[in-house]
């Protein structure tokens, strides 16, 4: 009888609603901790971040003005996605060297919190909102608005569940995002990105990179038509680095350090705040 | 193109007489000295520096510089006060010293309006019914937020962060202090001050108050100097939080300063606002509005609307009638109650200004300036406008801070919001139209904190101000005002 070969998968970018390789054509190799399996992973370059703050940038204002209902139900959407494609995520985690058990909390805890922004997508606005009783006769009103596009420094790990902690609340706000994924545990974050890719969220909302931190953190945090940066870790360095290139444009830094994931704790709706600006418009009130 | 130009006759024989508000009694000190836990103190070098009047360049008074000791006695007197009373004080009587602080100003209300236009040089109008009302309603809103702020952010506490280092500008001395302390006191802070080195006299004021107040000592702290002294703030390891209001330039300093350090921060930073007027608005209020929008407080305003859009159909009845109202503005004396246009803040700024209309000339832009006459002594500028200009011109882009308009126009609300928008800051817009839909589109458009429709350069305590992109981070103001001073557990 004959041997059936796999049809093995090549983990490229996601950019703009399209998987490219990387434009500078570098690869790193990943090896799973049993050494069983070699991936040539896509060592995305300063070009391909550029381009994905294109992306990103130009499909700000159609995210930012889909209703909040729209963006509740692709959020959701992507939760169910997730969801139905299991299988292919518990494979993956178990390759990237979590047991069955860890593997499978992983994956319900990243729908779960999938649910639980989408839920949001359509409330913070409630909670954030006011209307101000300003000592005059004008009618004062405060809300949030997305403060735009937002670059992400994902956790290391855990890779799945730390990429949708990050990314959820960014785009329930109404930014569009281009995330590093986890360089230790990459395979996830690129099937993740064929989950989105069957969401309904449009290209360009998120994309996802794949590389060598050390490499692309100057960019994620310097980059001029970037508004935010959220950043994952704990090596100080790197912190001060980030927070001293995002004085450049005045970008809104925001740090997560020693973050357990798979807790409850972290998601809340000021998770959604930290990358909204608060509008405050007056009108006066008379005939 | 023949244009209408809608010119009336102003002149009359009917002139203002002077009507000076009478500053005998009002007592400014010869020699200021630095408010360091609950005391007047001269600084460890006892090296003080001139604050001048900017209206007829005389000085007021000498004020003591602090320097980097002077700073560290500061913080270590805000540190003490925060561990030992502030924080463990029951949040209701925090709030009651906050109360006592905003009925003291009330009631020496017209003393600090004086002081406030002799020291910075702004119309006595602006600054006894704006800026000091303003200040005292700052601090009676925030002082009713102290016991109340398990109601402010849902699901989460609220926990002050400890030492608060606030740098504030020149352009509304005492306001800026009020928008800066108030909120800081009521979360459980205690601060250290530095106003700008041209205005330090107000705040002084608002220490002798703080003390009439018996606030526990080193509970607010306030001392001055010039950019050195605000640096030695700024890289205090002590100090917790950084609250700053100033140019776009410092402020990114700032941020490489603190980075790495985990100190929390605030930033309120330069504008380029633009003010936009359709074709169907209420035309003889929008021209009020432009004209408040840029010449309030001489164009010293972060949020000025300086940068005027006016749909092309009404631009020339717009441009015309805007500069009949700017020939009828009264430039001069900043004491006296007609008085609109009062004094440039420094001779720093009065060159700065002209550098930049010397640009716009060159760059090819077109200048209008009201015929008014400046006084010999002092520093002056007349309202200015530019037409001809466009998107590139430095004057469009860049923030002068001073009475200068940029005017361009525009023909569809597409075209007008992507002109507004190109620039790097973010700090507020105005929109002019009768229709509310089109009020709704724009002002949702427009990238920035603050939008005022049929109206400019409105303030209040419980309104939110602060800005996007490089306008700067944080509220100031309003519920969303209290949260740079916390940290939500």
């Amino acid at each position: 009888m004959n041997k059936r070969e796999d049809v093995k998968k090549t983990y490229k970018l996601y950019i703009g609603g399209k998987f490219p390789r990387t434009e500078s054509g570098r690869y790193f190799k990943w090896t799973d901790p049993k050494n069983s399996t070699v991936v040539n992973m896509c060592r995305g370059s300063r070009k391909d971040f550029r381009n994905a703050v294109v992306s990103a940038r130009s499909a700000f204002s159609g995210w930012r003005s889909k209703t909040a209902y729209n963006r509740s139900q692709i959020l959701y959407r992507i939760g169910e996605m997730l969801e139905g494609r299991r299988g292919q995520f518990m494979d993956e985690l178990i390759l990237q060297g979590a047991s069955k058990k860890e593997a499978e909390n992983e994956i319900n805890q990243s729908i779960d919190r999938l649910i639980y922004y989408a839920g949001w997508a359509d409330k913070y606005q409630q909670v954030f909102s006011r209307v101000n009783p300003v000592a005059s006769s004008y009618f004062n009103f405060s809300y949030p608005e997305p403060t735009g596009v937002v670059s992400a420094i994902a956790p290391d790990e855990p890779s799945l569940i730390g990429l949708v902690s990050i990314v959820a609340p960014i785009i329930a706000g109404g930014n569009t995002v281009v995330v590093l994924a986890s360089e230790a545990k990459p395979l996830c974050s690129i099937t993740f990105a064929e989950v989105l890719h069957t969401s309904d969220v449009p290209g360009g909302v998120v994309n996802i990179l794949t590389g060598y931190r050390s490499e692309l953190l100057e960019h994620f945090s310097s980059h001029m038509d970037v508004n935010a940066i959220v950043y994952c870790g704990n090596v100080k360095e790197e912190i001060k680095f980030v927070q001293e290139n995002a004085a450049l444009n005045v970008k809104r830094p925001i740090v997560y350090t020693d973050e357990n994931w798979l807790d409850k704790k972290v998601q809340d709706p000021y998770r959604i705040l930290n990358t909204l600006e608060i509008k405050t418009t007056w009108h006066p009130v008379g005939i | 193109m023949e244009t209408t130009t809608i010119k009336s006759d102003l002149k009359t024989d009917w002139s203002y007489s002077p009507a000076p508000e009478s500053t005998d009694h009002i007592r400014i000190n010869q020699q200021v000295d630095l408010f360091i836990n609950g005391e007047f103190i001269p600084s460890e070098k006892e090296k003080y520096f001139e604050t001048i009047n900017p209206a007829n360049e005389k000085k007021l008074a000498d004020v003591a510089e602090a320097d980097k000791t002077d700073v560290s006695k500061a913080v270590s007197a805000a540190r003490k006060a925060y561990e030992n009373v502030w924080s463990k004080m029951d949040p209701a009587e925090r709030g009651k010293y906050i109360y006592r602080i905003a009925r003291l100003i009330q009631e020496r209300a017209r003393e600090f309006a004086i002081i406030e236009t002799m020291d910075g040089g702004k119309p006595i109008r602006e600054s006894r019914d704006i800026d000091i009302p303003l200040v005292s309603a700052h601090f009676f809103y925030y002082a009713g937020w102290a016991d109340k702020l398990e109601y402010a952010f849902p699901g989460k506490q609220a926990k002050p962060l400890g030492v608060a280092g606030q740098i504030i500008p020149w352009n509304f001395p005492l306001l800026m202090a009020a928008w800066k302390i108030a909120p800081a006191l009521a979360t459980g802070n205690t601060v250290v001050l530095k106003p700008a080195e041209t205005t330090p006299l107000t705040a002084m004021k608002l220490a002798e108050i703080i003390q009439e107040a018996d606030l526990p000592p080193g509970v607010v702290n306030i001392i001055n100097g010039n950019g050195k002294t605000g640096r030695a703030l700024v890289e205090h390891p002590d100090i917790d939080k950084i609250a700053f209001t100033g140019s776009t330039d410092v402020g990114k300093l700032i941020m490489k300063t603190v980075a790495g350090t985990g100190k929390k921060y605030t930033l309120e930073l330069g504008g380029k606002a633009a003010n936009i007027i359709f074709e169907d608005a209420a035309i003889d209020q929008a021209v009020e509005g432009i004209i408040n929008g840029i010449f309030f407080n001489q164009g010293h305003v972060c949020c000025a609307g300086s940068r005027l859009f006016v749909q092309e159909s009404v631009a020339d009845t717009v441009i015309s009638k805007l500069k009949d109202r700017m020939e009828t503005l009264i430039v001069g004396d900043p004491l006296d109650k007609n008085t609109d246009i009062g004094a440039i803040n420094s001779k720093m700024q009065l060159d700065k200004i002209k550098m930049y209309v010397d640009m716009g000339l060159n760059e090819g832009g077109t200048i209008y300036q009201s015929s008014c006459k400046l006084p010999e002594k002092g520093y002056w500028h007349a309202p200015t406008l530019f037409t001809d200009v466009s998107q590139s011109h430095r004057i469009v882009q860049e923030e002068i801070f001073g009475p200068v308009l940029a005017v361009q126009t525009f023909r569809t609300v597409d075209e007008v919001i992507t002109k507004a928008n190109n620039t790097p800051y973010g700090l507020s817009g105005g929109v002019w139209s009768d229709k509310g839909a089109k009020i709704f589109k724009v002002s949702k458009a427009i990238r920035a904190g603050v939008l005022w429709a049929n109206t400019f350069n409105k303030f209040d305590p419980a309104s939110p101000f602060g800005g996007y992109k490089e306008s700067g981070m944080g509220r100031e103001g309003g519920l969303e005002g209290l949260m740079p001073y916390v940290n939500l557990v």
